[in-house]
């Protein structure tokens, strides 16, 4: 495979970091090379966070990214700022729970995911909302296998956090196109 | 082989230190590498190590000097501006001929600058910046897996040479976090054991010795003059021994570039870009910096017509570069400072600029 | 219509990045009020510190100059020499007064530096995201103090107005704080007297305020509020220390 970038933009406290965390430790599971890039620095303070993704079968250059194949604005002002990177024919996840206006592009495959609704409602537990996200970005994108968040909640929901594990296992089908 | 875990750069770099046997941490907070103190302490007591979050760098360095002194295997970490904080005391650990292990988690400078990553250390940690006659080693990762590699084999070439090594890692090394395998760990030694295995540490003489009395200051100067003269050979064997580099596609290559650290990374996805683009490019990464691998320089062929050093400082490598190929060729620099980065495009148009100039 | 408020011509009319909840934005207020009130906003010349308030100068209306971590009041003795009749100010932190800068203030403090410090103490260390202060309590948590911290790996924590009140020269010396309007009224009060020891060419003035990190505590705004009545001011008692017969007076 050539190497997927995958861009997760938000506000901090949204889970973005958590999101990319997720997806890096599903990639590597599956026998991948995989890099993980956080934004830090004062922006963090209260304010805008981000995180790159790198996944590919080869050893992965530059972790940085300027052009991205999946990108998940879980904010409108992410969307903004981002929403260029995607190259065309990506992917765009869309925080529908708190992006309410349609992304300019029309040459990228657009998923409105009401992350905090379906983690209330459907899975019946709110702090489920980047499980949905993260289930959203997996089944459609396909940067990695569902089937290996098995392991990766095996591995990193343990001890106290283990009876975690079934919510969030049903979060992660919980979200449809 | 050991599962492979996803971990963080600077915990990664504390956990290698511990892994290699380190079980003295005194450090201060400074970003981008505030997660190594943070990590040293919560883990360095459950290995019966000891952590000392220290009033300053300053403090810190001189907290490590006691330490190796007294025989203890010993980790400083800090970014460019604490670095520059801690020159007094490395110039005087290496005086004095102690080991030590020294990580510079670099960013953007001068003065306190920017907290972004960057490589505007080179010339403090290879020029050295403190007072006088010496050397630090110093040693340059490209990925986490490296430079918990380095951690591990900078503590016996400290031990072997008696002297501080520096490890010169970047803010986008320390914040990133990869797939990384620890190697098999080594168990510090005792404090009944330092005594025979570094013979010249503090221990109390326990009058089965002479006692050891560690100066740095020398109020007879030729004999200041006949000390260094001694221990001068050790720097001219680290010379013969201890270059290590990595190179890439310099047979047929029109352009050579120069780089380390994260930032050949970059480099290596613009080698990837040119080559879609017909032009060949070869890479030397330099994984020590002092010494630095001047016989890598031997290899380069003759259709070799550019050499470029890529950097994120403002030509500090490239001078080393110079020297290194003797006049042979023209050397350029491709470069970002203050904390800005490189990115793959940028070094593509940058490189064609250069190639298209005479 | 008479405005019963108005924003100090002291401050910079420009968003603050400080969290919300932070404290440090009624601090620069406050002092910034003051020097509008003497009329020397133009005159005076201010020190920042490495930590979240390193932009203090993009916020304070009047010259100012960073300065190293902890070096700020050895920076301001030199801009002091070539400016004795000019109010000059340090502003600092946790680590950067009580930790790495102990030298440079108790040495300023002995000195009898003609120019006032403002601390701001909230026991933790802010901007590189919430580790141990000099000034955090025992049993606190933070990042290089998980399980909270203990007199055993740390010591106590140091009290600086009790430290610099020891030091001759240090003629003026308050602990105030920012916790409720009351006591900020109060706090405005002790950078009144502060100025005026610095005009009578007195000695050194201190001013030291307990003050809140909603961010790197892990509690709201209001709940911070409460955990610095309850745990910091039983350690960190709000008094005057020393105060010169001449600006008792000064509210």
């Amino acid at each position: 495979m050539s190497t997927k970038k995958i861009f997760v933009a938000g506000f901090g406290g949204q889970g973005v970091l958590l999101i990319g965390q997720m997806l890096s430790y599903a990639a590597m599971y599956e026998g991948k090379e995989v890099t993980w890039m956080p934004s830090y620095g004062p922006e963090m303070r209260g304010g805008t966070a981000n995180c790159t993704v790198c996944i590919s079968d080869k050893p992965i250059t530059s972790p940085l990214v300027t052009t991205c194949d999946v990108l998940v604005a879980m904010n409108g002002p992410s969307l903004d700022k981002f929403e260029d990177m995607l190259v065309p024919g990506g992917h765009l996840f869309v925080n529908a729970s708190v992006i309410n206006y349609k992304p300019k592009r029309t040459d990228v495959s657009v998923h409105y995911v009401d992350c905090t609704k379906i983690a209330e409602q459907d899975v019946g537990n709110a702090k489920t909302a980047n499980m949905v996200m993260l289930g959203a970005i997996i089944r459609s994108s396909g940067v990695v296998e569902l089937s290996i968040m098995d392991k990766v909640l095996a591995k990193t929901m343990t001890g106290k956090k283990e009876k975690l594990i079934p919510a969030n296992k049903q979060a992660l089908l919980a979200w449809n196109e | 082989m050991a599962e492979k875990k996803l971990m963080k750069g600077n915990e990664a770099f504390a956990a290698a230190a511990i892994n290699a046997g380190c079980r003295y941490y005194f450090g201060y907070p400074i970003t981008p590498q505030s997660e190594i103190p943070e990590y040293m302490s919560r883990e360095l007591k459950k290995v019966g190590g000891s952590f000392i979050q220290a009033e300053s760098e300053l403090g810190a360095i001189n907290m490590a000097y006691g330490a190796a002194a007294a025989g203890g295997r010993v980790l400083i970490t800090s970014s460019s501006p604490g670095i520059a904080l801690m020159q007094e005391s490395i110039g005087l650990i290496c005086s004095v001929q102690l080991p030590l292990v020294i990580m510079d988690v670099m960013r953007g400078g001068p003065g306190i600058g920017s907290i972004q990553p960057g490589q505007a250390d080179y010339n403090q940690v290879t020029r050295g910046g403190s007072n006088g006659d010496y050397h630090t080693m110093v040693y340059a990762p490209n990925s986490i897996q490296e430079a918990i590699d380095m951690i591990g084999k900078a503590y016996d070439v400290a031990d072997e040479y008696r002297n501080p090594v520096i490890i010169a890692a970047d803010g986008m090394l320390g914040q990133m976090m990869e797939p990384v395998v620890m190697p098999e760990p080594k168990a510090p030694l005792t404090e009944e054991e330092i005594p025979a295995v570094k013979p010249y540490c503090l221990t109390g003489h326990k009058f089965k010795r002479d006692r050891h009395a560690i100066n740095s200051v020398w109020l007879k100067q030729e004999l200041l003059e006949d000390y260094i003269n001694a221990f001068w050979p050790k720097y001219e064997k680290a010379e013969r021994e201890l270059p290590e580099w990595e190179s890439r596609d310099l047979d047929g290559a029109e352009v050579v570039f120069v780089s380390y650290g994260s930032t050949s990374r970059v480099v290596l996805e613009a080698m990837d870009l040119l080559a879609q683009e017909g032009i060949k490019t070869g890479l030397i990464r330099p994984k020590t910096l002092w010494p630095f691998p001047v016989k890598a320089f031997e290899e380069i062929g003759a259709a070799t017509k550019h050499i470029i050093s890529v950097e994120l400082s403002q030509g500090q490598m490239m001078m080393d570069v110079k020297l290194a190929v003797e006049g042979k060729w023209p050397v350029s620099l491709i470069n970002r400072v203050g904390g800005m980065l490189l990115d793959p495009y940028e070094v593509v148009d940058r490189t064609k600029k250069i190639m298209e100039v005479k | 219509m008479k405005p019963v408020f108005e924003y100090t011509k002291g401050m910079r009319e420009t968003e603050l990045h400080y969290c919300p909840g932070c404290t440090h934005g009624i601090a620069h207020r406050l002092i910034m009020e003051v020097l509008e009130e003497r009329g020397d906003i133009g005159n005076a010349i201010g020190v920042s510190p490495v930590g979240c308030s390193i932009v203090a100068h993009q916020y304070m209306n009047v010259d100012m100059l960073e300065s190293p971590h902890g070096r700020a009041p050895a920076v301001a003795s030199g801009i002091k020499r070539v400016h004795p009749n000019s109010p000059v100010f340090t502003y600092q932190g946790d680590g950067d007064l009580a930790s790495i800068g102990t030298n440079e203030i108790i040495h300023a403090a002995e000195r009898g530096e003609k120019f006032c410090t403002f601390f701001i103490n909230n026991a933790i260390y802010g901007m590189t995201g919430g580790q141990m202060a000099p000034t955090t309590l025992i049993g606190q948590k933070t990042t290089t103090c998980v399980d909270g911290r203990t007199v055993e790996q740390a010591g106590m924590p140091m009290r600086m107005c009790e430290i610099i009140s020891n030091m001759d020269r240090a003629v003026y010396v308050e602990r105030v704080s920012l916790d409720s309007p009351a006591n900020v009224r109060k706090a405005k009060s002790a950078v009144r007297r502060a100025f005026k020891v610095q005009d009578l060419k007195l000695g050194f003035a201190f001013v030291e305020f307990l003050s809140i990190c909603p961010t790197n505590w892990g509690l709201s705004a209001p709940k911070s509020l409460e955990w610095l009545r309850e745990n910091m001011m039983p350690y960190y008692p709000v008094q005057q220390f020393k105060c010169p017969e001449e600006v008792k007076e000064v509210r």
